[in-house]
């Protein structure tokens, strides 16, 4: 078991940097996700800590060992990989005994450890077939035995769950979760699937563009973005331009609402981030922002507004109401739920509802 | 991906340096030697662009390119005639004892040139079957020797080559491509034309250009049958074989010739077929069809026509070598006496054509897996010139490489003319880059990721390599392995330069009675030939699961 620290890493592919410059801790047991759109160097952080890819920069420790310079195969690593890697001439036992065989353990200790595994997989009943005749599932099952009756000291996964379908994507989502949670082993796993990585991650960091956008707990992410891209990134939400006035933010047609954590902050234009549900539909009033129903979808459980203000289109959903919904063309008046809302300075960069005090808290 | 691209003095940059090393002194500094021989005067030892001139100026030197160049055109075209159209129909009609037909393709591509040559001259030479039969009832045909039938001979053993290249990327095209053609009005021979054909251009390109390679390089066709006709490795042979021991310059110019001849050949195929790739993946492949009335009768008419006759030559020699020999004309009755004969003669040479083969395919296997990997898994700039030199051999006709090898290696420090070693050299050369396209076709099948899984669970490089990779890629190495035997064990131009009289192979002892007039002993030995391939086909199908060959 180890923590993994990353400190100031640099990977670079001839002359284009992937990675500028990266730091982050992930703790002993934990299920760390890198989260981001394809391209934001996630995988390419992973097969560093693997050792696959090299690092131009900065060390990677486990625990109090630096790996940089340590051979693959030495670094005690269990991966699984997107195509799941199984050795395709090698039976379903075979694969998972592969790693024991490499380091010389003895044959009863190797048969002990690769039962116990194939049973915890629930593979036990495959041993002896060949990985061809496996279905998807039951691949990624031998996989993740593979990777951990090694013991290994830390897990990589490398977007695993995407060759599956969606059914058994849900599945074997929990069958990770059990899994690790069970062994107790710091895992990082990379995905583009922030449904997943929200279901499955004790930590997420967004990565763009090679850089950490935010690291948090799942909620964290979602309720306080630290910037208006991992706002926009994780689920979906409206971008609404702003100015904040002794404390309070005013939108067009004179709508305010005083939000604590914004006293004593400067007076300035502002993005607000605000998420479909956090919007309150008022049919009569005085107070809000003006707006007109473009169109709306009736969901069940739910109701999807399109409604149109002077700050272009937002989307709004709403438990559906036994009543008569609303019709196309209608007027109403949109408030905001203040506490749930998050306000960005102008740069989008900074989100300024996370005080000190609120860091404090996490 | 690791970075793979710098160059690194690990285990893989070690067989890097020593792969190069080794094509430097087998390859390059042969070829090299040869190419200053070609400009350098015998006697003063100045630098003469003599030989090139007096080769150009001689109209009975320079003919023979041209000879070359019509015989290696027409041989080309005729074969892509017949090559293609029988594959289409083979893969869109069903067609009575296929399976069988497609097994006598093979065959007939896989025995040595020369022996349907010798063959020929048996049935349709001046005393040949054919021609007395026709003589006895009046008609008068024309006979084989020349241009004519060394086309013959070349369309009927190279045809085979189009019709598996085409077939293979017949499997590829996918049956909605030829419905929507249908649908748009238009089908038949006129979809065959418009669709099928430039859908399967660029195999068809590359089966051309092999086509032309082994027609233009062809020695043992052109030699016993060409008579007058004389083509360029014909001339390069018989000038190399006179000048040996006096001034090789000559001939040295004539190889070099043909080397840029054919390097343009290659160039141009390359430009053309790279202008004209396109990626095809059949999800629902073609499917046969039952042809119907008249169309039916044909198409199994053309079909039975073409495989009968090219592998009439190959039944006829089999034929002939268990018929009664007086002195050296064919007698009537049949006996095993050409057997008994061929065996006292040349059992040497049987073990030769196993024992020599089979070296170089056990270093060529090794090779090409190393080398194939490097080329897919350590791109640099290194690896490319490995990639680039195991290239060369394709376009260095067989004589060519012979001579370079044999003046580069006929004195120390490097003395191994006339041993079993140059023999196996050459093959290996020659063989490799075959192997090492399947192979690389073959690794690159094989994500890196298994490798990398393999290593992650701690097993070294080396490890690696061989407890996955290598496993991985035996069923490919294995079939193309046999197919690479197969050509090595009925080899002729590079031999028949190199051999002695204790590196004696089959090919070579066939050739050399054929020559003498001993025809009964050379169909016994070129019969034992036959067999030895035909086992190696079986063997090769066993292994490769019953799926269909593709080159």
């Amino acid at each position: 078991m180890s923590k993994i620290s990353i400190r100031n890493a640099v990977k670079k592919y001839g002359d284009t940097t992937v990675i500028p410059d990266l730091s982050l801790e992930i703790g002993d047991g934990e299920l760390f996700t890198l989260l981001g759109p394809s391209g934001c160097g996630k995988t390419t952080l992973l097969r560093m800590i693997a050792g696959f890819n090299s690092i131009e920069g900065g060390d990677i420790h486990f625990n109090d060992t630096r790996i940089n310079d340590i051979d693959p195969s030495k670094r005690n690593i269990g991966m699984v990989f997107q195509n799941y890697a199984i050795f395709p001439h090698l039976s379903v036992r075979d694969n998972v005994s592969f790693g024991l065989k490499n380091r010389k353990t003895d044959k009863q200790k190797l048969k002990e450890e690769t039962d116990k595994y194939l049973n915890l997989m629930q593979i036990m009943q495959y041993a002896d077939r060949m990985p061809n005749q496996l279905s998807g599932g039951q691949q990624q099952r031998i996989a993740l035995a593979r990777a951990l009756v090694i013991t290994p000291d830390v897990l990589l996964m490398d977007e695993p769950l995407s060759n599956l379908d969606a059914k058994l994507r849900l599945e074997m989502r929990s069958v990770i979760r059990h899994t690790q949670k069970s062994v107790g082993i710091t895992t990082v796993y990379v995905t583009h699937d922030q449904e997943e990585a929200m279901a499955i991650s004790d930590k997420i960091a967004v990565m763009k563009d090679g850089v950490v956008q935010h690291i948090g707990t799942p909620r964290d992410i979602y309720q306080r973005p630290e910037n208006v891209f991992v706002a926009t990134f994780i689920g979906r939400t409206n971008i609404v331009p702003a100015q904040t006035v002794r404390g309070a933010v005013c939108f067009s047609d004179g709508y305010q609402e005083k939000i604590p954590a914004l006293e004593g902050i400067e007076d300035q234009p502002v993005l607000c981030s605000i998420r479909p549900e956090e919007f309150v539909i008022c049919k009569s009033g005085t107070e809000g922002i003006r707006g007109k129903v473009k169109e709306f979808t009736y969901l069940g459980l739910n109701t999807h507004y399109y409604i149109d203000t002077d700050e272009g289109t937002v989307e709004i959903i709403e438990e559906s109401s036994i009543e008569d919904e609303l019709k196309e063309g209608q007027t109403v008046l949109l408030k905001v739920k203040k506490e749930k809302i998050n306000v960005f300075d102008q740069s989008g960069s900074v989100n300024l509802v996370r005080s000190g005090a609120y860091e404090k808290q996490q | 991906m690791k970075n793979n691209n710098k160059f690194r003095l690990d285990i893989w940059g070690v067989i890097t340096l020593v792969i190069i090393l080794l094509y430097l002194v087998f390859m390059i500094y042969p070829m090299g030697y040869l190419i200053v021989q070609s400009v350098i005067d015998g006697e003063t030892g100045q630098f003469t662009m003599e030989n090139f001139a007096k080769f150009f100026s001689k109209s009975y030197y320079s003919d023979t390119l041209l000879n070359s160049f019509k015989v290696s055109i027409a041989a080309t075209i005729c074969a892509l005639l017949i090559g293609t159209p029988l594959a289409y129909l083979f893969s869109a009609f069903r067609i009575r004892g296929k399976a069988v037909l497609s097994i006598l393709i093979v065959i007939a591509s896989m025995s040595a040139p020369f022996i349907g040559a010798y063959s020929w001259i048996l049935l349709l030479g001046r005393s040949g079957v054919i021609t007395s039969f026709f003589r006895d009832i009046g008609i008068a045909i024309p006979d084989i020797y020349g241009f004519g039938g060394i086309v013959m001979v070349m369309t009927l053993q190279l045809f085979p080559l189009v019709f598996l290249y085409a077939r293979g990327a017949l499997k590829n095209i996918d049956h909605s491509l030829l419905e929507a053609s249908k649908n748009l009005g238009c089908s038949g021979i006129k979809c065959f034309l418009k669709v099928v054909v430039p859908l399967i251009m660029p195999t068809l390109l590359a089966a051309a250009l092999l086509v032309f390679m082994r027609s233009f390089a062809d020695f043992g066709t052109p030699m016993l049958i060409g008579e007058g006709f004389r083509t360029f490795p014909v001339i390069l042979y018989t000038e190399f074989i006179n000048e040996v021991g006096g001034n090789d310059g000559f001939a040295a110019a004539i190889a070099v010739i043909a080397i840029v001849i054919t390097t343009i050949v290659f160039l141009a195929q390359k430009y053309v077929s790279n202008r004209k790739s396109f990626a095809l993946n059949a999800l629902h492949p073609m499917e046969e069809k039952e042809a119907k009335g008249g169309v039916k009768l044909m198409i199994h008419i053309f079909a039975y026509l073409v495989v009968g006759i090219a592998i009439m030559p190959q039944c006829y020699v089999i034929y002939t070598s268990f018929k009664n020999v007086e002195g050296k004309v064919f007698a009537p009755g049949y006996s095993l006496g050409s057997y008994e004969e061929a065996f006292n003669k040349m059992g040497k040479s049987i073990q030769n054509t196993i024992l020599i083969p089979l070296l170089a395919l056990v270093v060529i296997i090794l090779l090409a897996i190393l080398i194939a990997y490097l080329a897919v898994r350590r791109r640099n700039m290194l690896t490319n010139t490995v990639d680039v030199l195991s290239m060369i051999p394709y376009i260095v006709p067989g004589t060519v490489l012979g001579i370079a090898l044999l003046l580069g290696f006929n004195k120390p420090p490097v003395l191994i003319s006339g041993t079993m070693l140059i023999m196996v050299i050459a093959l290996v050369i020659r063989r490799l880059p075959y192997t090492i396209r399947s192979s690389v076709a073959n690794l690159q099948q094989i994500p890196m990721s298994i490798e990398e899984a393999a290593i992650s669970l701690g097993a070294s490089k080396m490890k690696a390599f061989f407890r996955i990779t290598v496993p991985m890629m035996a069923a490919g190495i294995i079939s193309g392995a046999i197919l690479s035997w197969v050509t090595m064990i009925s080899e002729l131009s590079t031999a028949i330069i190199l051999y002695t009289g204790n590196t004696k192979t089959l090919t070579i002892a066939v050739y050399t009675e054929v020559i003498r007039g001993n025809y009964g002993t050379a169909a016994a030995l070129s019969t034992i030939l036959t067999a030895l391939t035909v086992l190696s086909l079986l063997v090769f199908n066993r292994l490769n699961g019953g799926k269909e060959m593709s080159l």
